[in-house]
C-alpha cells in the first residue's frame, strides 16, 4: 500500500496541486501574486470558442466511435462468430505502431496527390480536398481512438451471463426486446468506460488537429501546449488545464450518474 | 515563491531523469544536446579519437523543448545549440557560461558580421554554428508570376495553394515585413495591423504546417510555402520544380549558436569541442551534411561553386541589410500569442 500511496502522491497529487497553485497566481515584477485573473481570461469569448470547438469535435468523435464500435463489439462477442480472434487482432495491430506514425500515414492517404485522389483520377473523377478540414480531424481521432471504444464493450459483452438472455427468450421476448432490455442495459458499464476512454483523449488532443487540420483549428490541447512551450505563461496554461480537468471529471460524473444502477466496471 | 517555481518541477523531474553525468572512470564524457540530424555524427567519433574525450549525444526537436529540459534543472549538459532568440533568453536568465576566446582560437574563421548579431554581440556566450533565412518556396510548374514579394501570399489566384509555417513568430514576421515593420516590433498598432493582414490571408491558406511541409511541397501539394532556407535546400534536391526566394521587403535571418549551459561540469572540454566545430575541415563536413549555410570564411571558399551561387544556400551577406534576427520579446510575446489566437479563431 505504501509504495502505491507514494507513487500516487508524487506523480498524481503533487503535480495536480502544483497546477492548481500556478493557475491561481500571476507573475509580476515582485514574484508570483495570488489572482483570479487567469480564470477570468479563460472565460473570454475567444477561449470559450476554442473550448466549445474541442468539446464539439470530441463529442462527434465519441458518438461515431460508439455507433461504429458497439456493433463490432457485439459481433465479436457473439457465440456464432468464429473469427473473433482474428478480428480482435486486426483492431490491435495498428496500436503496436506509434500514434504519430499512424496519423502521418493518413496524410499520404488524404493528400491532393494522395492514394484516394490518385484512384479518383484513374477513373477520370475530379480531385477532392480531404485534408486540413474539421472532417479530417474527426476522422483522425476516430481512427486512433476506436479500439478504446470496442475493447471495453467487448469485454463486458463477452463476460455477460448467457443464461440471462436464454431466460428472457424463454419468457417470450423477441430478439429485439432481448437486445434492448437485456443486452444493452447489461453492457452499459462497458459503454461508459468506452465513452470516457474515447472522449478524454479526443478532447485533449493537439497532434491530430496540427497534422490533419493543418493547425487551423485551435483546440484546448493546442492552447495549453502553446502556453507552456511557446509563451511561457505557465499560469494561464495551468488555469486552462484546471478547467479542462474539471470538464472531464464533470462529464465522467454525469456518465456515471446515468449508470449508477449497474454494477462494477465504471470508473466512479 | 520563485524558489518553489524552480524547485518543484525539478523535484518531480529529478526522479524521472537520472542525471546524465559521465561514467565513473577517468575519461571525461561531454554531454552534447543538439537538434535531431543537426551534426555529421562521424565528427563526434573524430573528436573522441583526437582528444580522448567521449561524447554522449542527445537530441531535441524544438528550442522550447531544450529550454524546458535545461530549466527543469534535472540534467547537466556541456553543449547545447539554441537559436538566436533562445540564446538571448538564456543569457537574460543567467543560464549560460561565458566563453574564453583564448580557448577557441578557431573563432577567427567565423564571419565578422555573424559575431555581431543583436542577441550576443562579440560572442561572449555563444559561437555561431549555422545560419539561414526565412523565405518562400514555390513550385515553378504552378506559379508563373515572379516571386519576389510577400504580397504573392495574399494573391487570391493562389487560394488554397498556400502553406504557412505553424509558428506565431514566423507568421507575424511575414505580415510585419509585408507592411514594412520590424519583425521584432513591440508596437501594438503595428501588431494589430499585421494581425488584420493575417486574418485577411487566412481564407487563402490551405494549412499552417510544421515539418510536414517538406514532404507536402516535394509531393506538389501546394504552389507556395513559407519555409526556412535549410528546408528549402532539402526540398529542391528532391523536387527540381521547386525554387526558393527571399522577398525584397526583407525577412528573418536566423543563426543557431553553440553555448555552454550553466551547470556544465566540463567547461574546458566543452570549449575544446566548440573550437573543434569551428575548425575548417570539420565545419566543411558539417555544412555539406546538414545543408545549412556555413559560418566559416575558409569553409565558404572551399565550397563548390553551385553551392556558393545558390540563393537558398548563400543569399549573400548583403541580406543582413534587409533582414533581421529574432529578438526575444519577453512579456510582450503574450500580445503576439493573443493576436495569433485571434487569427486562428477567425477561421
Amino acid at each position: 500500500m505504501l509504495p502505491y500511496l507514494l507513487w500516487a502522491l508524487l506523480f498524481i497529487i503533487v503535480p495536480i496541486l502544483l497546477i492548481i497553485y500556478y493557475s491561481l497566481c500571476v507573475e509580476t515584477d515582485s514574484g508570483l501574486v495570488f489572482s483570479l485573473q487567469n480564470y477570468s481570461r479563460v472565460f473570454q469569448p475567444i477561449y470559450l470558442r476554442i473550448m466549445w470547438r474541442s468539446v464539439a469535435l470530441a463529442f462527434m468523435c465519441t458518438l461515431f466511435c460508439l455507433v461504429m464500435g458497439y456493433p463490432v463489439a457485439y459481433i465479436m462477442a457473439s457465440k456464432e462468430y468464429a473469427r473473433k480472434g482474428f478480428l480482435l487482432f486486426l483492431f490491435l495491430v495498428p496500436m503496436w505502431m506509434n500514434f504519430l506514425l499512424r496519423t502521418y500515414s493518413w496524410l499520404t492517404i488524404l493528400e491532393r496527390n494522395g492514394i484516394i485522389n490518385s484512384v479518383l483520377s484513374v477513373f477520370g473523377l475530379p480531385n477532392i480536398d480531404l485534408l486540413y478540414n474539421e472532417e479530417a480531424v474527426i476522422l483522425g481521432m476516430i481512427y486512433n481512438f476506436l479500439p478504446f471504444m470496442i475493447l471495453p464493450i467487448y469485454t463486458v459483452l463477452k463476460k455477460m451471463d448467457q443464461s440471462v438472455i436464454e431466460a428472457a427468450q424463454d419468457l417470450g421476448a423477441d430478439s429485439r426486446t432481448v437486445f434492448l432490455r437485456v443486452t444493452v442495459p447489461l453492457s452499459m458499464p462497458g459503454v461508459i468506460s468506452g465513452v470516457t476512454m474515447v472522449f478524454m483523449p479526443a478532447v485533449t488532443t493537439f497532434i491530430v488537429s496540427d497534422l490533419l487540420g493543418g493547425a487551423q483549428f485551435m483546440l484546448i490541447g493546442n492552447l495549453i501546449e502553446q502556453q507552456f512551450l511557446k509563451i511561457r505563461d505557465w499560469n494561464f496554461g495551468s488555469a486552462v488545464s484546471v478547467i479542462l480537468m474539471t470538464l472531464i471529471i464533470a462529464s465522467v460524473a454525469i456518465f456515471s450518474m446515468v449508470d449508477k444502477d449497474s454494477e462494477g466496471g465504471a470508473l466512479f | 515563491m520563485k524558489i518553489l517555481r524552480v524547485l518543484a518541477p525539478a523535484l518531480v523531474l529529478a526522479v524521472l531523469l537520472s542525471g546524465c553525468t559521465g561514467g565513473g572512470d577517468d575519461q571525461v564524457t561531454l554531454n552534447v544536446y543538439n537538434w535531431g540530424e543537426y551534426i555529421d555524427e562521424d565528427i563526434l567519433a573524430t573528436f573522441t579519437e583526437e582528444t580522448g574525450i567521449a561524447v554522449n549525444y542527445d537530441t531535441y526537436a524544438t528550442n522550447e523543448d531544450m529550454y524546458a529540459k535545461l530549466k527543469s534543472g534535472g540534467v547537466s549538459y556541456d553543449i547545447a545549440i539554441p537559436s538566436d532568440y533562445m540564446v538571448q533568453r538564456m543569457i537574460d536568465e543567467d543560464m549560460l557560461e561565458t566563453l574564453d576566446p583564448d580557448n577557441i582560437p578557431n573563432l577567427q574563421y567565423i564571419f565578422g558580421w555573424l559575431k555581431e548579431l543583436e542577441y550576443d554581440p562579440g560572442c561572449v556566450y555563444s559561437v555561431p554554428y549555422m545560419w539561414g533565412t526565412l523565405g518562400i518556396l514555390y513550385n515553378t510548374d504552378l506559379v508563373d508570376d515572379p516571386v519576389d514579394s510577400w504580397n504573392i501570399l495574399w494573391d487570391e489566384k493562389y487560394s488554397g495553394q498556400i502553406f504557412m509555417y505553424n509558428s506565431q513568430r514566423d507568421s507575424f514576421a511575414v505580415a510585419l515585413k509585408k507592411l514594412g515593420y520590424s519583425l521584432n516590433t513591440r508596437d501594438l498598432t503595428e501588431l494589430e495591423a499585421a494581425k488584420a493582414e493575417l486574418i485577411l490571408q487566412a481564407p487563402l491558406v490551405r494549412a499552417y504546417l510544421g515539418d510536414t511541409v517538406r514532404d507536402s511541397m516535394i509531393g506538389n501539394e501546394a504552389a507556395l510555402a513559407v519555409v526556412y532556407s535549410g528546408d528549402a535546400i532539402y526540398c529542391i534536391e528532391n523536387n527540381p520544380a521547386l525554387a526558393y526566394a527571399v522577398p525584397r521587403e526583407g525577412s528573418n535571418v536566423w543563426c543557431d549558436a553553440v553555448v555552454i549551459p550553466k551547470g556544465s561540469l566540463h567547461k574546458a572540454e566543452a570549449e575544446k569541442f566548440i573550437d573543434f566545430l569551428c575548425r575548417t575541415d570539420i565545419s566543411l563536413k558539417n555544412t555539406e551534411y546538414i545543408g545549412y549555410s556555413t559560418v566559416n570564411t575558409q569553409t565558404f571558399d572551399l565550397l563548390p561553386a553551385e553551392m556558393r551561387e545558390d540563393p537558398a544556400y548563400w543569399p549573400g551577406e548583403d541580406i543582413f541589410r534587409i533582414c533581421e534576427v529574432f529578438v526575444d520579446l519577453g512579456s510582450f510575446l503574450k500580445e503576439y500569442d493573443r493576436a495569433w489566437t485571434e487569427v486562428l479563431a477567425s477561421k
